[in-house]
């Protein structure tokens, strides 16, 4: 089972890096706050899974800082670029 | 061991979302596009792969606060989208409107 | 294929590196800003594979929730409120006043005479000792508190702490010498969705914050940890202009700025007046003057990270012109 968790991490953690391609090449500033949002998710995820392999639940707390001050970034994003500003 | 079984579907499964999320981030051709690949993508990913960390878990008060942490991912990621579709629509217009 | 982690560790180490690297290299001052995030979500992980989940906390409190609003804020703040960036060079990083060669070339000594150093200290130290673990474990019954690091932070070495609070504090007055003036622009509107996850997500936020703060006696938290989720709470008032700062609040947030540093050093004083090192608490206080320090210290953080993301002391500049500016 931890094999297969390793190979999942590994997996979630790749998909991130290529994902970076997207906030490197960026049509629109709009694209790079999507993508690092996605980021945000997929770290979450990662950081369950760990806090399994590892059996450290203080690892869910991380995970919990994470989803609840997700928003932040990028409302301040949205506030500042809103009026043209960023 | 069936437990175990079902635990790895449901995350392996969740991967796959997340890969499949990281896809349409690369390939879809306008922001709104992805924006409805990610959203879609990262919160099932997230869900199964919470669900099959629940079925391993030890304790309920585990279990909960996977669901809790899950709860607000979805939240915050469902606002974001939002927030984001709205800021690009309300660029469009004033892009056009030039 | 023995160690599960082997992989992800390697592409993780990888990964950091090279986010550090583009965020340099980057030419789009916005894009360095995002990437500059993701490597602090990286580096997150990173912590949390070194077994270090109170920096992972730290890093992930004050990465996601404080360090990107603050870098965006400030880049904004740049462009359109000083305009040291020309607008129409807004996409690249081209300042009115390029930095002469010299500069360039004296920071990049220093910082390899830095590099360097670090790679003495590194080399010289001893490859596999037991570390500290040992002796933090030892003192433990004697610091009051049942977490190493919470022992190690607030205790056993808490005059680093102390300076900590101070560069916060220095950080604080600096911004508000420089900047001043009220904010004239109208409130944003988020939308109702906005309001509704502000809504069931703020009271989420300020309970995970005092959580983390009453934890870190026996468990990773503390208060670094919780006062930089608790600014996040500051920092969505003063976006989405729930709370407007005024002239009339700056004593409040001063006594706010001031507390931890205060209460700090006052019960430090207070110890070595007993005839005591400073920070030697006795024993059978220990743990309600380290809760008491971390408290008030939360307080001080929480503000004063949100004071620096507001940026400027709130008075009214006569003469001056309205700002459009958050």
């Amino acid at each position: 089972m931890t094999i297969f968790l390793g190979v999942i991490i590994f997996i979630l953690l790749a998909s991130i890096l290529a994902g970076l391609a997207r906030v490197l090449r960026a049509h629109r500033p709009e694209d790079r706050m999507l993508a690092a949002q996605l980021f945000g998710t997929a770290s979450v995820a990662i950081l369950l899974v760990l806090s399994r392999m590892m059996d450290m639940r203080a690892l869910l707390d991380v995970a919990m800082v994470f989803a609840l001050l997700a928003a932040i970034t990028l409302a301040a994003y949205v506030v500042l670029a809103g009026r043209r500003l960023l | 061991m069936i437990l175990d079984l079902l635990a790895a579907i449901l995350i392996a499964s969740g991967a796959f979302f997340f890969v499949a999320g990281t896809v349409g981030l690369l390939r879809f051709p306008d922001l709104y596009c992805r924006l409805h690949a990610l959203t879609k993508a990262d919160g099932l990913g997230l869900a199964l792969i919470a669900m099959g960390l629940s079925l391993l878990a030890g304790s309920a008060a585990e279990i909960l606060r996977i669901i809790l942490i899950w709860f607000f991912v979805a939240l915050a990621s469902a606002t974001c989208s939002h927030l984001i579709a709205a800021h690009a629509r309300r660029v469009d217009r004033e892009r056009t409107d030039d | 294929m023995t160690d599960p982690f082997l992989l992800f560790d390697l592409l993780l180490a990888g990964a950091i590196i090279a986010l550090a690297a583009s965020t340099l290299a980057v030419r789009d001052l916005f894009a360095s800003i995002v990437l500059f995030i993701i490597f602090g979500l990286l580096s997150a992980l990173a912590w949390v594979r070194l077994s270090a989940p109170d920096v992972a906390l730290a890093e992930a409190a004050i990465g996601t929730g404080v360090t990107g609003a603050l870098l965006l804020k400030t880049l904004h703040h740049l462009r359109f409120v000083t305009g040291r960036l020309a607008l129409d060079t807004a996409t690249g990083f081209t300042p009115e006043h390029p930095v002469p060669p010299a500069v360039l070339w004296a920071n990049a000594a220093l910082c390899g005479l830095i590099t360097l150093g670090l790679a003495v200290a590194f080399l010289g130290a001893p490859q596999a000792g037991p570390g500290f673990d040992v002796l933090v474990a030892d003192a433990l019954p004697q610091s009051g508190v049942d977490h190493p690091v919470t022992a190690v932070l607030l205790n056993f070495r808490a005059y680093d702490t102390l300076m900590e609070v101070v560069v916060l504090l220095a950080a604080v007055i600096a911004v508000w010498q420089i900047e001043r003036g009220l904010t004239a622009a109208p409130a944003p509107s988020l939308g109702e969705v906005w309001q509704g996850f502000a809504r069931l997500s703020l009271p989420a936020i300020v309970i995970v914050g005092t959580y983390l703060l009453w934890k870190g006696a026996e468990a990773p938290g503390g208060a670094f940890q919780g006062g930089a989720v608790l600014a996040a709470v500051g920092l969505v008032l003063l976006l989405s202009r729930l709370y407007v700062p005024r002239p009339s609040h700056r004593a409040a947030a001063r006594w706010a700025f001031v507390l931890g540093t205060g209460a700090f050093a006052a019960v430090a004083l207070l110890v070595a007046s007993g005839g005591r090192v400073a920070f030697q608490y006795p024993i059978e206080h220990a743990k309600t003057l380290i809760l008491l320090i971390e408290g008030l210290v939360t307080i001080s953080i929480a503000v004063t990270l949100a004071a620096l993301f507001h940026g400027r002391e709130p008075v009214a500049i006569p003469n001056e012109r309205d700002r459009d500016d958050t």
